[in-house]
């Protein structure tokens, strides 16, 4: 089975957000960049794959030479190889194109990917890949199992989950549940030195365009201080009256 | 040229978020000078999408039992086809955020998910959406002829404005699905975090899962979801379906009550862009404090059952 694993490379949750150039970038100023927390869902269940079932395992981003260190931590976690595709991920649909162009050269079974990145969360990337190279889809999975062409999975729902059937190939995008948080890898000294001499190969843009653009960046008002009450008369007085949420 | 607007339902109900999509994209339409289309896939009945703006609904009734995202992108497409429909709007259901990736490649739109409300300009068309974990917003511009927009739920809210509206049959051809569902388990007499307008959390603070019953009870009281922080649902008390954060379950409620819950980053992540936040708390420095809109520095064991006997009263009042 060949595992193709999505990563997008993310500024770490407890990041402050802060923009430059007049709101218009992204300042990476003192952020700490991660694997999307949602991807290392789905690489930690690629590497069981390949594990228990026997798969290879690539993992690709679509950026610039900065991600190369979380690519190289995903080596290191236990891909054996890994794809940068040299462009500036400015917009979903950039990178889904991106991505399928990778996914129909390199003849993947399964392309597993995190359901959003923590960046953008726009939760695109997964589903336009899956139509682009014409997969099966399952979106929120929380379970799947491979028996031969078969594949079981359990995505989330609004109230519960449901269990669908489907075949090889397939895209996936994973979150919480196609892996236990506890089960998640970090990367050991003995994969660390041997992530150093995996391949990463870097492939130059198919040339798609951006079908968005970010015009400018803004962050929410600021909050007003919180008002404290010390009895709950109070309280449903000011949830009654003043927020009128009851 | 029209806007069209998938009105998605659920056993032949309309789902709250189809309300709030017919009257995100009707106001999309008056702004672009074109009328406005909703599509329903077994819905149900088409006059409470009139009341909130549609004046056209297409009504697509199949043997489909459940969702299925490549039937219903498909069925989407041919809808926004036939309409010569330059602009979908679709809402950020479980279900929606499934759906519209599929019909963004298949229209060849571009897509804007999480957007929280109209288009600030529609030439060029823009947009402002949630990013960062709701940290930022991002105003993006949609540079296709078509475009996708996702709407995030509860932002823009529901609107009534009714128009004399008439209903007719849509035929549309469903493809291959690829993904066939096996059984659903789900919920049944609860309310859910994703529908609920009012969520009330609770965390560590509680000691254990003996004293969840005055959580429920004010769940009930409320008629709100029950909701959890990670810890909890990590040490088992609860179900991870409960757990809301980063990893979690987002919440975008009118009201979230947080009990014992001290508000770590990741967890603020995912309830930021509920509404009104009240905070119960002991410990006067909890950060979800900062974050809280109301709060009451003090024991839970001792307010929440007062909570809980007021609210009975002012509810009967």
């Amino acid at each position: 089975m060949k595992i193709l694993v999505c990563i997008s490379h993310v500024p770490d949750t407890t990041s402050k957000i802060n923009f430059t150039d007049n709101d218009t970038k992204f300042d990476a100023n003192g952020v700490q960049f991660v694997i999307n927390p949602y991807d290392e869902f789905s690489l930690t269940r690629a590497m069981w794959f390949k594990e228990k079932q026997g798969a290879t395992v690539t993992v690709v981003n679509v950026g610039e030479a900065s991600t190369e260190p979380t690519l190289r931590k995903a080596l290191a976690i236990g891909a054996d190889d890994a794809i940068r595709v040299n462009v500036n991920p400015t917009d979903g649909f950039l990178v889904a194109k991106e991505l399928a162009t990778i996914v129909k050269n390199g003849g993947y079974d399964v392309v597993l990917a995190g359901k959003e990145s923590a960046d953008y969360n726009g939760q695109m990337v997964p589903g336009m890949l899956a139509s682009l190279v014409d997969f099966n889809f399952v979106n929120g999975c929380v379970g799947m199992e491979v028996d031969g062409t078969a594949v079981s999975a359990t995505r989330e729902i609004d109230g519960g989950e449901e269990k669908v059937s489907t075949s090889l190939p397939i895209v996936i995008a994973g979150q919480k549940g196609i892996v236990e948080e506890k089960d998640l890898r970090i990367p050991n000294m003995r994969g660390i030195m041997m992530a150093r001499k995996k391949p990463l190969n870097v492939v130059e843009s198919s040339g798609v365009t951006a079908s968005t653009a970010t015009q400018s960046f803004e962050k929410p008002a600021p909050k007003g201080a919180v008002k404290l009450v010390d009895n709950v008369d109070d309280l449903i007085n000011l949830l009654h009256n003043e927020a009128k949420v009851i | 040229m029209s806007v069209l607007v998938f009105a998605d339902s659920s056993e032949g109900k309309f789902k709250k978020t189809a309300f709030e999509v017919v009257s995100y994209g009707k106001k999309v339409a008056e702004e672009l000078g074109t009328n406005l289309v909703a599509l329903t896939i077994n819905g149900g009945d088409a006059s409470e999408l009139y009341a909130f703006g549609a004046e056209k609904v297409l009504e697509v009734k199949n043997d489909l039992s459940t969702f299925n995202a490549k039937a219903y992108a498909s069925i989407i497409n041919q809808a926004a086809e036939a309409q010569s429909a330059n602009v979908v709007v679709i809402d950020s259901s479980v279900d929606g955020l499934y759906v519209a990736p599929m019909v963004a490649v298949a229209m060849n739109a571009g897509y804007a998910s999480n957007v929280v409300a109209l288009p600030s300009s529609t030439a060029p068309f823009t947009v402002k959406r949630k990013a960062f974990s709701n940290k930022a917003f991002s105003n993006t511009i949609v540079s296709t002829d078509k475009k996708v927009i996702g709407v995030a739920k509860n932002s823009y809210g529901a609107h009534e404005n009714a128009v004399a509206g008439s209903a007719e049959t849509f035929s549309a051809n469903v493809p291959e699905m690829g993904v066939t569902s096996e059984s659903v388990d789900k919920a049944t007499g609860v309310i859910t975090i994703a529908d609920a307008d009012i969520v009330v959390s609770a965390g560590r603070g509680l000691k254990g899962p003996e004293n969840w019953g005055m959580v429920e009870e004010l769940a009930s009281v409320l008629g709100a979801a029950t909701a959890c922080s990670k810890p909890v649902s990590d040490l088992g008390w609860r179900p991870h379906s409960e757990h809301v954060g980063q990893t979690g379950k987002p919440v975008a409620s009118n009201l979230y009550i947080a009990i014992g819950i001290s508000g770590a980053i990741q967890h603020l992540a995912g309830i930021n862009a509920s509404k009104v936040k009240v905070v119960i708390n002991t410990d006067p420095e909890a950060p979800f404090f900062k974050a809280a809109d109301y709060g009451i520095v003090g024991d839970a064991f001792e307010f929440v059952p007062q909570l809980v006997e007021k609210l009975k009263a002012f509810k009967q009042a």
